[in-house]
């Protein structure tokens, strides 16, 4: 139980997706230029987290490294997200229009955010740690709780950004800077920020 | 002869790699463009390797355009580029080992690289082969090009050496100067990616947004 919690709070701030490896960054830097929009976006990519990646567990652990063909992981991988991606699209249709309406293109490009694909190739990674480091994948369990997470470490910054650009329109950015250049700077000071809690021990 | 190098194609060619950059410009990419450049090394292999994957699936991509029902192209897309990575993986496995394990999980992610989702898209399934090549080939270069940058001032800045050759001198750190060790750190990728673009758009006042 220990274990997964420390999984847990590592995924969220110390292995924070965004600050410490960069994954899921084109869709973060052009999702967050609201927040209620990246708040949806959040949710929609934890909730493909927390289904896609144990599936991947089950497969590597269950079908390739039994037969040896591990070097297939790449392919099966992206297909089981495309194909959960492309349920959930169907399920939020179906069951919450209003929602369907508001995630628009962002939901189907799910299946092609890094972040997605980088979770499932560091549990990758992570498997074949020893128990007793702390960001060891052993269970099923500890796949479920790394996702999570992962989707809320996520949702954590690209809300703050879109908080943080909002207020920002309001401010006087030298032209060449504008835009895309003061984005970069602001996640940078962000990711700084994030890195206090590098040191962390739980 | 002549035809496949008409001005158009040169053009093709090379747009990406300056005016119409794919990192700065078009914002394709920037995960393992930041990831990457902490050194030299690692930063070249993985812009030639995704120069190598860009070009090829464009032209794999550009061939089946025709015979692919339009629903079902993302997947085939992802199927095509997830083979050509897994084949780039392996070979860097066998020849550049150490290489390999330095850019970790960022090989396979270049599966979702948004530059090849977003060629493939734009560019590769409404253009013949020969023209994708060439798009294929300037984007990964584009590409490169900005991490070699980015890695050139990290590595200089940070550890002192370039492709792991010491450059500044010892006699440097015995008049006390140091080494910037934040300069290793993944934030300072940002700032240095936002000073080319700012760099670049103060030249180009038509890049410059609104």
């Amino acid at each position: 139980m220990d274990h997964i919690l420390s999984l847990f709070v590592r995924s969220i701030f110390v292995d924070n997706m965004i600050f410490a490896f960069f994954l899921g960054m084109c869709s973060y830097l052009a999702v967050s230029k609201n927040v209620k929009t990246a708040i949806g976006l959040g949710i929609a990519v934890t909730f493909v987290l927390v289904v896609t990646l144990p599936v991947n567990y089950l497969l590597q652990t269950k079908v390739l490294d039994p037969l040896g063909i591990g070097y297939l992981s790449f392919i099966l991988f992206i297909a089981v997200i495309a194909a959960i991606v492309q349920l959930v699209e169907m399920v939020v249709e179906r069951f919450s229009p209003s929602l369907y309406a508001s995630l628009g293109i962002f939901l189907p490009l799910i299946a092609v955010n890094c972040a997605i694909m980088g979770a499932s190739l560091f549990m990758q990674q992570r498997i074949t740690l020893g128990a007793t480091d702390p960001k060891a994948i052993t269970d099923i369990w500890d796949a479920i709780s790394y996702a999570l997470g992962s989707g809320i470490g996520w949702m954590l910054s690209i809300v703050g950004l879109a908080a943080i650009r909002e207020k920002m329109a309001y401010s006087d950015v030298p032209a060449p800077l504008k835009g895309l250049g003061i984005t970069f700077i602001t996640v940078g000071l962000m990711a700084m920020a994030f890195m206090c809690f590098s040191g962390l021990n739980i | 002869m002549s035809q496949l190098f008409s001005k158009k194609n040169r053009e093709v060619f090379s747009s990406p790699i300056s005016m119409n950059n794919p990192v700065t410009v078009q914002v394709l990419g920037i995960c393992s463009a930041l990831a990457v450049t902490a050194k030299l090394e690692p930063a070249i292999v993985m812009g030639l390797s995704v120069t190598v994957i860009t070009a090829f699936s464009n032209v794999v991509i550009s061939l089946l355009r025709k015979t692919v029902p339009n629903r079902i192209r993302i997947i085939v897309q992802l199927v095509v580029v997830a083979a050509l990575v897994t084949i780039v993986s392996e070979i860097l496995k066998a020849f550049a080992y150490d290489v390999s394990v330095q850019l970790s999980v960022y090989v396979g992610l270049i599966i979702t690289n948004c530059i090849l989702m977003g060629r493939l898209e734009a560019f590769a399934m409404s253009n013949g082969p020969w023209e994708s090549f060439l798009d294929g080939i300037g984007n990964g270069l584009g590409y490169a090009k900005i991490l070699v940058i980015v890695a050139f001032f990290r590595e200089l800045l940070g550890s002192g050496t370039l492709l792991n050759f010491r450059i500044i001198p010892q006699s440097f750190y015995d008049m006390g100067y140091m080494n910037n060790g934040l300069m290793l750190m993944p934030p300072m990728a940002l700032i240095i990616v936002a000073c080319i673009i700012w760099f670049q758009r103060s030249r180009n006042k038509d890049l410059q947004e609104k």
